[in-house]
């Protein structure tokens, strides 16, 4: 999608609370981040996904002041913050692992930022008050981190970091150590603060799950670069490169060959299969070699002969994985791929009598597939 | 811990057999020279206890124990001023020993890792030289026409040479320099699991660089400290051969009268006194600093 240079609401690139502008940063000689430029408006929910490795963290901590740029610019709020130090910026940042400080209470912790910003006793008595109840640690204010649980640490990391009303707060991997449950919890409460704050929120993850959930927008990292922008949903239904659609949900790839393309269909010849789907063309040539990627759920699955229409594929079962609210089939095309499908079980007791080894066909309308050239 | 209980003792009685027999008897021995009086005869005290001479002779000779040296030393101006410049040149010793500790121990525990086994290395190697030579070797760098002086004045920093042997500032310099291995290694130690991004919080919340140390890194290797400084502190306090070879005859530090007393004055009671009461004055405030502030 063509929308590099707009904020979440659509504003101008000016109006941007965070400008990134085409920064770079390598490690003797390694690129960790490379050429990435990227507005975030005021407000924002923003993920940074990506596996690890990709720079999303180093992208991060260039935006605390950790990190200088080899090259670019970081602006927020108009003023270009490149150089100046971690201890003067507006933005704070919730750690991995926490940071917090082992020798002091609950109630330092979070009044430190405060204490710094040379605030009156009473004024960061208020806030720390404010703060202990934002992140539930009533009651917890005089223990020291070590005698807290795992989600009251996490709770104590997010109140420090938030006590500064920060005009940008950013978060590493802030939900990685916590178990899956709480992990799920936390995410709707993090949701929840930031709609009520109308902060801005960075977030740095490698969990596809947690990026969909918590953002309005999602900067897709690969090797240093940034893949792609989007809404969670531009992502998952338009990835640019097979990279992004494979690491934002499940996807099966199928090489082939472009055939005819006339307005806005093309033809296209899967590789081993001796058929000619029509899909949306987008800038495909005909001739070109490219791949269709299609999302399992897109997928219709029936027992052969009782084809629907759009485009078809025959194969066999291999296996029929049964998770309850759906059922996850991994199919034989009569080419040898294997294609993954997801049938939704809206009725009880409903598997739609597919077992392994029978025959079946599988359809897909044309606006479910993507060609995707890289 | 309560399942424990039982064996535990078994654990514990090794380190208590070495404290009773290289600590708790050896202590008790110099107490019981301290209660004596000196004596022109081999040992050169008495009373002494005769296990063969009954009990007797062991209720006269407990009789004849006393305070006599506590109160010559108690009493002795000599003896308190030396008492006085001991606790102040260890004391000076310390904090000088632990800022320079501090300014070597942070860059070691920064560098890269593979370096740090290295500069361990480095920090230990004098030790493996003689202590009498490396405090020997002060000598030819702070004589008057030593190696300072000779720097100092090739730079034309100073036009005569200063007199640094043979006063407290040598002293200082020599138990600084032969004790600073003992502060380095626990706070280096310390420093080296020290988790970074700490640092970078603090930092993130706005305190500078000097605030970060003072209000983060300095509470956070507390226990390093004290452990560091009571390693420099407490063997300063008693040093005989730092200010034996490179303070001059004005310079009186405890250890030295402690040498006089009983090898020149052969008044092994006195010299007991001393120690003992040296040991006190050194021990207490560490046992109640301690008790004052559970880490």
């Amino acid at each position: 999608m063509p929308e590099a240079r707009t904020t979440t609401d659509g504003r101008n690139a000016a109006d941007a609370l965070i400008s990134i502008r085409g920064v770079s940063k390598a490690y003797g000689g390694v690129p960790a981040v490379t050429d990435v430029t990227l507005d975030i408006g005021q407000g924002a929910f923003f993920a940074l996904l990506g596996p690890s490795g990709c720079g999303k963290t180093t992208l991060l901590r260039m935006l605390a002041g950790f990190e200088t740029p080899d090259a670019g610019a970081i602006l927020i709020g108009g003023e270009d913050v490149t150089a100046v130090p971690p201890y003067l910026r507006p933005v704070n940042m919730m750690f991995q692992s926490y940071a917090l400080f082992p020798h002091m209470s609950v109630a330092d912790n979070i009044a430190f930022g405060l204490k710094r910003q040379g605030l009156p006793r009473d004024e960061i008595a208020l806030r720390v008050a404010e703060m202990v109840r934002l992140a539930r640690l009533a009651g917890f204010e005089t223990r020291r981190p070590h005698q807290l649980s795992g989600g009251q640490r996490q709770r104590v990391a997010l109140a420090r970091a938030l006590a500064r009303r920060p005009r940008v707060l950013l978060l590493d991997e802030p939900l990685a150590a916590l178990d899956r449950k709480l992990r799920e919890e936390t995410q709707f409460e993090l949701m929840d603060i930031q709609r009520r704050l109308g902060m801005t929120f960075i977030i740095v993850t490698h969990d596809q799950d947690e990026a969909m959930t918590l953002a309005s927008r999602i900067g897709v990292m690969q090797a240093g670069r940034l893949a792609q922008v989007g809404t969670p949903q531009e992502i998952y239904d338009h990835p640019v490169s097979r990279v992004v659609a494979g690491f934002v949900g499940d996807i099966n790839l199928i090489e082939g060959r472009v055939g005819a393309v006339a307005g806005r269909m093309a033809g296209f010849v899967p590789d081993g299969l001796e058929v000619n789907w029509q899909v949306a063309a987008g800038d495909a040539q005909p001739g070109e070699r490219m791949t269709l990627a299609l999302r399992p759920e897109r997928l219709d699955i029936a027992a052969s002969g009782r084809q629907g229409p759009g485009n078809a594929m025959t194969g066999t079962v291999l296996d029929a994985g049964y998770l309850g609210d759906s059922t996850l089939f991994r199919v034989a095309l009569t080419g040898g791929a294997v294609v993954r499908v997801f049938r939704q079980n809206a009725r009880r007791g409903d598997s739609g009598g597919l077992t392994r080894g029978m025959p079946v066909t599988l359809t897909f309308p044309a606006d479910a597939a993507i060609l995707l050239r890289e | 811990m309560a399942r424990g209980a039982g064996k535990g003792w078994l654990v514990r009685l090794p380190p208590m057999l070495w404290l009773v027999v290289f600590y708790l008897v050896p202590f008790l021995i110099v107490a019981k020279i301290s209660l004596s009086q000196q004596a022109a005869r081999r040992p050169p005290y008495l009373p002494v206890f005769d296990p063969a001479a009954g009990w007797e002779a062991f209720g006269a000779a407990l009789g004849a124990l006393s305070f006599d040296n506590f109160v010559s030393v108690v009493a002795d101006d000599l003896i308190w001023s030396a008492y006085r410049s001991s606790l102040v040149i260890a004391a000076v010793s310390t904090v000088i020993a632990l800022v320079l500790g501090l300014a070597i121990a942070l860059p070691m525990a920064r560098a890269p890792r593979r370096w740090q086994p290295v500069l361990v290395m480095l920090v230990v190697l004098p030790l493996l030289t003689s202590f009498l030579i490396r405090a020997y070797a002060w000598i030819a760098i702070l004589k008057p026409e030593g190696f300072l002086n000779g720097a100092l004045m090739a730079l034309g920093l100073i036009r005569e040479p200063l007199a640094i042997l043979n006063t407290d500032v040598a002293v200082v310099i020599g138990i600084v320099y032969s004790y600073l291995p003992f502060m380095i290694l626990p706070l280096y130690a310390s420093l080296e699991k020290f988790d970074p991004s700490v640092l970078e919080a603090a930092a993130d919340l706005g305190a500078r660089p000097a605030q970060t140390f003072f209000l983060i890194t300095l509470p956070m290797i507390r226990p390093a400290v004290l452990a560091g400084s009571a390693l420099v502190f407490i063997p300063a306090a008693g040093e005989f051969i730092v200010p034996d070879l490179l303070g001059g005859s004005d310079t009186l530090m405890i250890g030295r009268v402690v040498w006089t007393t009983f090898f020149s004055e052969r008044d092994w009671p006195l010299a007991s006194a001393l120690a003992i009461v040296l040991l006190s004055v050194v021990l207490v405030p560490l046992v109640l600093g301690r008790r004052r502030a559970p880490a």
